[in-house]
């Protein structure tokens, strides 16, 4: 069973700043996914492979070609906040 | 001629050929149509008319030169608001990109583009692609044409609301877990999904990357195969796009049923629509009839699909999601240091749903129980592909619905659970990476649409377009259309 203080953990993996309402029913509906997702205990899994992809492929190569690359204007145009060529942040680092 | 938005593509451009019609007579149909009707369907985030318009008026040029650029020049299109397209908004139907401009397009638009089409604009979804109903859009509800009181299926309840109210000749969606095949069924017509890595996915906003595939809703199965050929391919740009030769599909749906092997899906009746079972059981005799030979198949794991997808999908979605960060794009709302702000940001950005499946899926991946639940349900995934590849040893294709039941109301699936079982008959194929298309079968006794959903082998979409295809000629289903006053 998934309790308050698992959920507040996710929630700060996941950068997700919820509301107490939000915590309680995120509580209740997790449990309540999680436990139907248990049904898979009931497959015996042991000697098998997991697949992570549906076509199996591993390292696929390209030749390190230059190509043209965004311009920096349109590379900024989306931003939410941004200082002449760069994104502008909240400041990380203290003086 | 009759109204020109009642056409197929394929019927559309013979018009164009034969100088019955133009793509930009047809494009203004398209677009007074939607202007009439779309505040009822609510299908389309943003129209591009200018865009359509000038779509519209090259196409005419090359038809008046005698040169149109292949089967799909001048159709009217509408894109899933999850494929980027340079220039236009792109939202995902979410306000975290609200007012996101790609500066590209998906190699999907790219290809589509140079065959001629005319973009009529971008449709709604689940946001993120994350539902089966398209409710959780966060800007509007989508109607089903059939009865507007209903949805139209997800995640892309748009594009396929859009084709079916005739506000769109084709479209494009996507399909995770079931987002084109379920909406297709819901509404009455063709909706396919490819086999993952037949499509490129460049410019596809990603939700669970290893199980997203771009397909095709048409009005009918000869429309699904022209787009098909128009947009699969391997694409530098795709790593996980397959080099695969892409056959031409329109040209074997005639080759009929006789020689084929057709598998009858048997599955659990509790919770069905008897609507639907009935429907799909007299869609098998029509098969028969036509002069396949059947055997009952099982897919002993496939139970289990659902269960292993919701780990799948969040955990891939809650890494996939993890770039809205406030940072380079997209909402960005204010805080106090770095955390806070991207907190903050993606609270107010991520609508519930968004939420609690990035919750699941970083609880899944999560220290400790990545083992017992994203481990587990990679092996149930490779357990499921053997179920495939051991019923493909005898049959050509799998058949069975598409859906449990018919489109329901607006409102009626508040719990998430039950909103996932949607997908119960869906999901497998996404899991496997096998093709899968649902072709309209019937209607419920209360005059809504019923699919029956065909499942190939990897990459052999031609097999099951060419069933899909006699099916639909054998039946009358096509005709019969909603009527949006």
């Amino acid at each position: 069973m998934i309790e308050r203080k698992d959920v507040e953990h996710v929630a700060r993996l996941a950068r997700l700043a919820l509301s107490d309402a939000e915590i309680e029913k995120m509580r209740e509906q997790l449990n309540g996914i999680l436990a139907y997702i248990e049904k898979l205990n009931a497959l015996a899994t042991d000697d098998v492979e997991p697949t992570s992809h549906a076509v199996p492929m591993v390292n696929v190569m390209r030749d390190d070609a230059p190509g043209p690359c965004l311009p920096r204007d349109e590379a900024l145009a989306n931003a939410p906040d941004r200082a002449g060529e760069f994104f502008r942040v909240p400041r990380i680092i203290e003086d | 001629m009759t109204d020109p938005t009642r056409l197929t593509a394929h019927e559309l451009t013979d018009a164009f050929r034969s100088g019955a019609a133009t793509p930009s007579a047809v494009t203004e149909a398209y677009l007074g149509r939607i202007a009439k009707l779309d505040g009822k369907v609510r299908a389309y985030l943003t129209v591009t008319d200018g865009r359509a318009r000038a779509a519209a008026a090259a196409s005419d040029a090359r038809y008046r030169a005698g040169k149109p650029l292949g089967p799909l020049d001048g159709v009217p299109i509408s894109y899933k608001d999850v494929l980027s397209t340079r220039g236009v908004k792109t939202t995902c139907g979410s306000r975290i990109l609200e007012s996101w401009v790609p500066p590209f397009d998906a190699t999907v638009v790219t290809r589509l583009a140079a065959a001629g089409v005319v973009p009529l604009g971008k449709s709604n979804m689940d946001e993120f692609a994350m539902g089966s109903s398209t409710e959780h859009s966060a800007f509007q509800l989508t109607a089903n044409p059939w009865d507007l009181a209903r949805v139209p299926g997800g995640s892309s309840g748009g594009p396929a609301a859009a084709v079916a109210g005739d506000l769109a000749a084709i479209s494009l969606g996507t399909d995770t877990g079931g987002s084109i095949r379920q909406p297709g069924a819901f509404c009455g017509i063709v909706g396919m999904k490819p086999t993952y890595g037949r499509v490129s996915r460049y410019g596809l906003v990603a939700f669970a990357s290893s199980l997203d595939q771009i397909g095709p809703f048409a009005k009918d199965v000869r429309d699904a195969a022209l787009v098909l050929r128009a947009i699969a391919g391997v694409d530098p740009a795709d790593a996980t796009s397959v080099d695969v030769p892409v056959p031409d599909y329109a040209a074997s749906l005639g080759e009929g049923m006789r020689g084929l092997r057709v598998g009858v899906l048997e599955y659990d009746t509790a919770g069905m629509d008897p609507d639907v079972q009935r429907a799909v059981t007299a869609a098998i005799d029509v098969l028969k009839g036509l002069g396949a030979t059947t055997q009952a198949v099982t897919l002993p794991t496939a139970d289990h699909g659902l269960a292993a997808y919701y780990i799948i999908a969040p955990a891939e979605a809650s890494s996939n999601l993890a770039r809205y960060d406030g940072v380079k794009y997209g909402l960005r709302a204010l805080g106090k240091d770095l955390i806070d702000m991207e907190s903050r940001t993606r609270a107010a950005g991520f609508g519930a749903e968004v939420k609690r499946r990035i919750m699941l899926g970083t609880y899944a991946l999560s220290s400790g129980y990545y083992d017992a639940y994203y481990g587990k349900a990679q092996k149930v995934r490779t357990l499921i592909r053997r179920d495939f590849d051991a019923a493909f040893e005898h049959v050509d294709v799998i058949v069975g619905p598409t859906t449990p039941g018919v489109a329901f109301k607006h409102g009626e699936k508040e719990d998430p659970l039950a909103m996932y079982l949607n997908d119960v008959f869906t999901v497998p194929a996404n899991l496997s990476g096998n093709p899968g298309i649902s072709v309209p079968c019937g209607f419920s006794t209360s005059d809504l649409p019923i699919g029956l959903h065909l499942v190939g082998r990897a990459f052999d979409e031609a097999t099951i377009l060419r069933v899909a295809y006699a099916y639909e000629q054998a039946t009358t289903w096509r005709t019969r259309r909603p009527e949006l006053a």
